[in-house]
């Protein structure tokens, strides 16, 4: 579905990403996860248009988004859910939602759509009037991934969904991941937290200083020795 | 719902009416004075000014200093247009045109200054205002530092007014719409915005834009109504007062602005007569009102919010 050939992106003159290939299927969760600075969070942002390409290229379903901008490419069905729970702290939870379908004109479809996220995270619905800045963390990671989904995305983008989240958030956080995934929502995922990503993640890229050092099943690098020395904390 | 004519619109429209004929009455009676008069020219301006500037800032988030700016092309735009074609035709062409040319400079000049964000955005729309300063008092046709003086004068209450309530009703319009819920999606989390699918630039010049054009417009009242104008009148301070109706009334709060630019304007006219020690008073109001309101006078509520009509979260839900 997603399919990522040799791009390469600078910041001024440091080489964040060196040659990236890599592909996502239809209906799979992807994770990538890497150090710091590996360049993570600047693959996602390069899919999604916030960054620019240098070189290489993006194909979504054969078709190249290479320089596309972003908000054609949330046209196209590719939705990021950024870093750091970026609410809208001074807007009611309801109004978060409305901006998420912001390029959609389908008004029926967005009252169902909005039916199914507070379907799928009841405390919204009951926090609707609420200002988003009044969220817990944990709550404001749920409105984030419910405003991505407004936008009715075939591919949805996740930066570091458990960041900063206590573990039992976290967990609850994956569950829905899944759940959105199972509904037919392809996923991918950076994460830092490699041992979560990994139990949930089909297929799994590793990212080291801008290069992808290792891939695989989930399962597969879940095993590997260098893997688990390097980021599950292992022997 | 889809009726203009709804119960609220018609008091609204009510509120508007008496307003006018009751100012109108004090007037022809003599109980508001030309003395007042002035301060009533200052606060209708100083509304649009803010309003204006309160789209820009304090809904949009783009910090602006370069207000006044655009003020003084409108001034100068009307003043030479209305010298020229003395009549309220001229008159009216040439706010047309005031609010036209100061529409496409905030256009040219929002386009690569918008780039910038908080601290550094501030010190380039100065700079931008800085320069048509500058140019204004190089210009011949502006008459240099010594600036146009003889403007006739067409701007009385009615125009005043009238240009008042069409500043408010469509900047809150435009606030309410999807465009102004895109705005203010920028000022509240710019990346996110964007990754909402929001085009952020489009929406920071189209609201640098807007904001220009009413800035215009209040600027050629201004010309028509003091007679006089000169490069110095729309310097640096002009902009910074403006900045501080908006602060002061809330930034993100259109009634804010209204009440913070009645109530500066009538805290000055009162102090007229301690000379001596106005601008300390002046400026002791305003330290004031920070400390204990940080937020502005209102925040971001609407003074209309103390008693809704209906709920707006009530309509798709």
């Amino acid at each position: 579905m997603l399919e990522i050939k040799n791009l390469n992106v600078y910041y001024g003159v440091i080489h964040a990403l060196k040659d990236i290939s890599l592909t996502v299927n239809e209906g799979e969760i992807v994770t990538l996860i890497g150090a710091n600075g590996a360049g993570k969070t600047t693959t996602l942002r390069t899919i999604s248009g916030l960054n620019k390409t240098t070189g290489g290229e993006i194909l979504l379903e054969g078709k190249a988004i290479t320089y596309l901008s972003a908000p054609e490419r949330v046209k196209l069905g590719i939705s990021q859910v950024p870093e750091g729970r970026r609410i809208f702290p001074e807007m009611t939870v309801f109004e978060n939602l409305e901006l998420g379908a912001y390029l959609r004109k389908d008004k029926n479809n967005i009252k169902k759509d909005l039916e199914n996220v507070y379907q799928r995270f009841p405390i919204l619905a009951e926090r609707r009037r609420q200002t988003a800045g009044t969220l817990s963390g944990g709550e404001q990671q749920m409105l984030v991934m419910g405003r991505a989904l407004m936008s009715r995305p075939r591919i949805l983008l996740l930066d570091e969904p458990s960041m900063g989240l206590a573990p039992l958030l976290v967990r609850e956080i994956f569950s829905i991941i899944k759940d959105i995934n199972e509904a037919g929502t392809t996923i991918l995922l950076v994460e830092q937290n490699a041992s979560m990503a990994l139990s949930i993640a089909h297929r799994a890229y590793v990212l080291e200083t801008g290069s992808i050092v290792m891939s695989g099943t989930g399962e597969e690098l879940a095993r590997s020795n260098e893997i688990q020395k390097a980021y599950l904390g292992g022997e | 719902m889809t009726s203009v004519l709804t119960k609220k619109n018609l008091l609204i429209l009510g509120c508007i009416l008496l307003t006018f004929v009751l100012v109108q009455v004090l007037m022809s009676v003599g109980f508001i004075t030309s003395f007042h008069e002035i301060t009533l020219a200052t606060i209708c301006i100083n509304i649009i000014l803010a309003v204006s500037l309160n789209l820009v800032t304090g809904f949009t988030g783009q910090f602006s200093l370069g207000h006044a700016g655009f003020m003084s092309i409108g001034a100068y735009v009307c003043a030479l247009i209305v010298m020229r074609f003395d009549s309220v035709a001229g008159f009216l062409v040439g706010i047309l045109a005031a609010a036209l040319a100061a529409t496409i400079v905030g256009i040219l000049i929002g386009i690569p200054t918008l780039r910038l964000k908080g601290d550094y955005l501030a010190i380039a729309t100065l700079g931008m205002a800085e320069i048509i300063r500058v140019v204004f008092l190089n210009l011949e046709i502006t008459n240099g530092a010594a600036g146009l003086s003889g403007i006739p004068r067409y701007t009385n209450w009615f125009w005043m007014y009238l240009f008042v309530v069409l500043t408010i009703v469509l900047i809150n319009n435009f606030i309410r719409s999807s465009h102004g819920r895109a705005c203010i999606s920028i000022r509240e989390d710019e990346i996110a915005a964007e990754s909402m699918g929001i085009n952020t630039t489009k929406f920071k010049v189209m609201a640098f834009a807007i904001g220009s054009f009413f800035a215009g417009i209040a600027g050629a009242l201004y010309a028509s109504y003091f007679y006089f104008i000169k490069p110095n009148t729309f310097g640096f301070l002009k902009s910074i007062d403006i900045l501080v109706i908006v602060v002061l009334g809330g930034m993100g709060s259109i009634t804010g602005s209204i009440i913070a630019a009645v109530l500066l304007a009538l805290v000055s006219t009162f102090l007229q007569s301690f000379t001596a020690v106005r601008m300390i008073f002046y400026a002791l109001v305003l330290v004031i009102i920070m400390i204990f309101r940080p937020q502005g006078l209102l925040g971001t509520k609407e003074i209309t919010d103390l008693f809704k009509f209906r709920r707006k979260n009530e309509r798709i839900e």
